[in-house]
């Protein structure tokens, strides 16, 4: 079972997240696109932790694994706040250091 | 081989439908979709530990957390299709492109070797290996860890902490207020006259008659007013749902409010 499709598979999926930071105005949206391209880099790592062999692609997965848990918590609450100030959860309002 | 290629493109499809639909909590099933194939990808690449994990923080508690966000925040915020600065979709789509083009070709042109599999790393098992790399050589990022995440604890806390500026109001501070508003506006201060109490059904889509047959502004919640679904009381019985025309109801507005309150009392 060659590694290759899934390297593909990752880089695509990593991509298409990507795009949708760019695209969408809705931060949330925006949120689960960066989690998709979390994910994508896991499926990167764990392919790459059976190309070689060895288990420390799966340890750095765990570990993203981690940072993402912590970095949707935090995200989400400072969406939260924003959203209970300003009555928007879209990116282009919350522009008011571009003045 | 054949599970990769049936979820791929299911994955793909999903992935894109999440950057193209337009109601964030579909976005967010989508993702689910995504993030449940990436769960089977990990087991098919011998990584039972991270399948389970997959699962479960990710499809069961992050996907979670971001529908109760959406919950809070209102899922009926769309999406503004309004393009801030011109172009910048198509800038993005291209730029997009060449990205996934730079990268599928980096991948197809590099020459990995032969697989060597997980069968020898995971011969005790998957997971004690796991435990055995974790507690040894990365235990100091696995520390750090800890400090991460009690961070992220205490940050959400901090960042989701509303203090309250006014005391709470307590039911004597109703009751007064309701008092007041009776002595200065005219407000009945009682319980609202129930639906359809003088009317033919007692459903909540049917607004109370009045002793002269006006309808109770009072007693239709105004919810169902503002979606049109009040049953029209004064047409032929069997005619089912009208909208009550803002035309009859705005007029009785400033004159039902007195009228009202002696209805009130002697519906009590």
């Amino acid at each position: 079972m060659s590694t290759e499709p899934f390297l593909m598979l990752s880089a695509l999926l990593f991509t298409i997240g990507s795009i949708g930071v760019l695209v969408r105005r809705n931060a949330i949206v925006v949120f689960m696109c960066v989690e998709l391209m979390l994910n994508a880099s896991n499926l990167a790592f764990v392919t790459f932790a059976r190309q070689t062999g060895t288990l420390d692609g799966q340890v750095a997965a765990f570990f993203v694994m981690v940072v993402a848990a912590a970095e949707v918590v935090v995200g989400l609450a400072i969406l939260m706040t924003i959203f209970r100030t300003r009555r928007s959860a879209s990116v282009d309002d919350a522009s008011l250091l571009k003045y | 081989m054949i599970v990769f290629w049936v979820l791929a493109p299911i994955m793909v499809i999903a992935a894109i439908g999440m950057i193209v639909v337009r109601n964030a909590v579909h976005s967010a099933l989508l993702l689910a979709v995504v993030m449940v194939s990436l769960a089977v990808m990990y087991a098919v690449q011998n990584a039972p530990f991270l399948f389970a994990v997959q699962i479960i923080v990710y499809t069961g508690a992050v996907l979670m957390l971001f529908l109760f966000v959406l919950m809070l925040v209102g899922v009926d915020t769309t999406d503004s299709l309004v393009e801030t600065i011109r172009g910048q979709r198509a800038v993005a789509l291209v730029a997009g492109a060449l990205f996934a083009v730079l990268l599928l070709v980096a991948i197809a042109q590099s020459t990995l070797g032969a697989v060597v599999g997980l069968d020898q790393a995971n011969r005790t098992g998957n997971v004690p290996a796991l435990a055995h790399l974790l507690f040894s050589r990365y235990v100091f990022a696995f520390e750090v860890t800890s400090a991460l995440l009690i961070t992220a604890v205490l940050g959400a806390m901090v960042l989701a902490h509303r203090e309250r500026l006014t005391p709470k109001a307590t039911q004597r501070d109703v009751v007064l207020q309701r008092m007041r508003e009776y002595a200065s506006d005219g407000v009945p201060p009682g319980a609202l006259p129930t639906s359809g109490v003088f009317a033919r059904h007692n459903s909540v889509d049917t607004p109370a008659l009045l002793p002269d047959g006006s309808i109770s502004e009072l007693s239709i919640s105004r919810v169902m007013r503002a979606r049109g679904t009040v049953r029209d009381v004064t047409a032929p019985e069997g005619s089912g749902y009208t909208v009550l025309l803002p035309s009859i109801r705005q007029p009785e507005a400033p004159d039902s409010a007195p009228s009202e309150v002696p209805t009130e009392g002697g519906g009590a």
